[in-house]
């Protein structure tokens, strides 16, 4: 079960969309993952074929878990049978590799998640309670003794859903005959979540990364106003020679120029993972997108900086509609380098988000308003839109995060360029 | 078409962009996006999906002169009377 997010804990095994046997190459879904942020395509990251699934349909299990065994490319074909396939972690032998389809990155974050040991799991201590400290929070605020609650999480660790569970039954009116103790791990999903859930584990997710973000790192804010006047001319001209089909907003062009600054910034793209920078692989930029029920999400366009403005207008198209549909795919959300917001459609100028962990910067646009403008001794009236930088200053400072944003306003100013 | 199914027209395109809306309280004089929570992209593809049901391309420079329902029917009346 892949991470999809500094704040996920567990996914749903929705839909096995391959079957033993298959023969799978790289960057294929093959499964689909019910999670807080709806309805998420697992993406697989070796070539090979499919051996057997450790999760079957219907189950819920922690991040980390073992979902499938997959025969790689290159690996002896003849695979034994594993022994009484576990859920919880992996026990593969040798000759195949356990996967935990694409995506592992952005690397898991440090404190929440042991990484799954190899032999059979970990037994809890009895003096030390195995708990999140999310878990425990969360057990605060419902009353659940910690004590009390059966974990499921990694090395039988108590997760923030086996505290919620707990806290649900001990609201439940007790059932008549006791009910037999849910086998660890092995929990059958929740009949699928209803729209209210939904909302409510979203809001839950949101709450729980931010919070986190606003606890972990320190934010530094920076903001400069850029003429549009260049790029606005330049997109009417463009867009009058394509169809409305082929049409480009100008968001389009501010991703492009964030990705083209960040070539020269790469403190600003990637995460903050065990008390270090790492750099992002490309330059992935999260979009955050805001659901029309509440919530938001920021799937990642991919290599931003490579693409023409075409190509992302097409992504940007895309990934909006997905999200709208509630069907994103594991890379999508997982791999954002940054986050760029653009809350101007709502009318406000200023945004000074707040970074989406583990990666280390956010930017964010305001609407374009129509403002004097002094050059040369002269004032005039100019479309502006004020840009911002949300840094995290472990990983970078405020003089380098100006420079960048003066390379975004450079950028902008040349808009064929781009 | 007449001015009532250009009418419907847009409504049904608009709820499929926000299915949260009640189409029957849209005020035909007001401004939709006062009263539709509509970013650039929703009204992007709300332009896309009339083109397609109507074959009228509506350049981006006319955008301002169509904020209200009842001016969407206006300018889309001439260019849809023989259908």
């Amino acid at each position: 079960m892949p991470s999809l997010g500094a704040d996920m804990e567990a996914g749903t095994l929705v839909q096995w969309l391959v079957k033993p046997g298959d023969r799978i190459k790289r960057g294929d879904v093959i499964a689909v993952v019910e999670t807080e942020k709806g309805a998420i395509e697992i993406e697989v990251f070796v070539n090979g074929i499919v051996h057997s699934f450790t999760v079957q349909e219907g189950e819920k299990v922690p991040v980390g878990t073992v979902l499938a065994l997959i025969a790689a490319d290159g690996e002896a074909p003849a695979v034994p049978t594993p022994p009484a396939i576990k859920p919880v972690p992996p026990i593969a032998p040798p000759p195949v590799r356990p996967v935990t389809p694409a995506a592992a990155a952005p690397p898991p974050r440090a404190e929440k998640q042991p990484a799954p040991a190899p032999g059979p799991a970990l037994q809890p201590s009895p003096a030390r309670l195995r708990i999140s400290p999310l878990a425990m929070r969360v057990a605060m605020e419902l009353g659940v003794d910690p004590a009390a609650v059966k974990g499921t999480g990694p090395g039988g660790a108590i997760t923030r859903f086996d505290v919620e569970a707990a806290a649900k039954a001990k609201a439940a009116p007790p059932p008549t005959p006791p009910a037999a103790p849910a086998p660890a791990a092995l929990k059958p999903a929740r009949p699928a979540m209803m729209a209210a859930d939904k909302q409510a584990a979203m809001r839950r997710a949101i709450a729980a990364a931010m919070a986190r973000s606003k606890r972990e790192i320190p934010h530094y804010y920076l903001g400069t106003r850029i003429d549009m006047s260049r790029a606005m001319a330049w997109l009417r001209e463009e867009n009058l020679k394509r169809s409305v089909n082929d049409r480009l907003l100008y968001s389009v062009m501010l991703l492009k120029a964030v990705a083209l600054a960040l070539r020269d910034f790469p403190e600003l793209n990637g995460f903050w993972v065990d008390g270090a920078f790492k750099p992002g692989e490309g330059i992935h930029v999260g979009v955050a997108i805001s659901l029309r029920l509440g919530g938001l999400v920021a799937p990642a366009i991919h290599d931003v900086d490579k693409k023409n403005l075409s190509e992302i207008m097409t992504g940007l198209h895309d990934l909006v509609k997905r999200v709208r549909a509630g069907v994103l795919r594991s890379s999508e959300i997982a791999d954002a380098t940054i986050t760029v917001t653009s809350l101007g459609e709502q009318g406000v100028e200023h945004v000074f988000g707040v970074i989406y962990p583990p990666q280390v910067a956010l930017v964010g646009f305001g609407k374009i308003v129509e403002q004097p403008w002094a050059q040369a001794g002269m004032v005039g009236v100019r479309p502006v839109i004020m840009a911002s930088l949300s840094g995290d200053h472990r990983a970078s400072d405020g003089h380098r995060g100006g420079l960048f944003l003066a390379a975004l306003d450079r950028l902008l100013q040349e808009p064929e360029r781009l | 078409m007449t001015d009532e199914e250009i009418k419907a027209l847009v409504l049904r395109e608009l709820s499929n962009i926000a299915p949260e809306i009640d189409s029957s309280r849209i005020d035909p004089a007001v401004n939709v996006r006062d009263q539709v929570d509509l970013d650039s992209m929703n009204v992007l593809d709300l332009m896309i999906a009339i083109h397609q049901a109507t074959g009228v391309e509506i350049p981006e420079a006319d955008y301002p002169k169509i904020l209200t329902l009842n001016d969407f029917v206006a300018y889309l009346r001439p260019r849809l009377k023989d259908r």
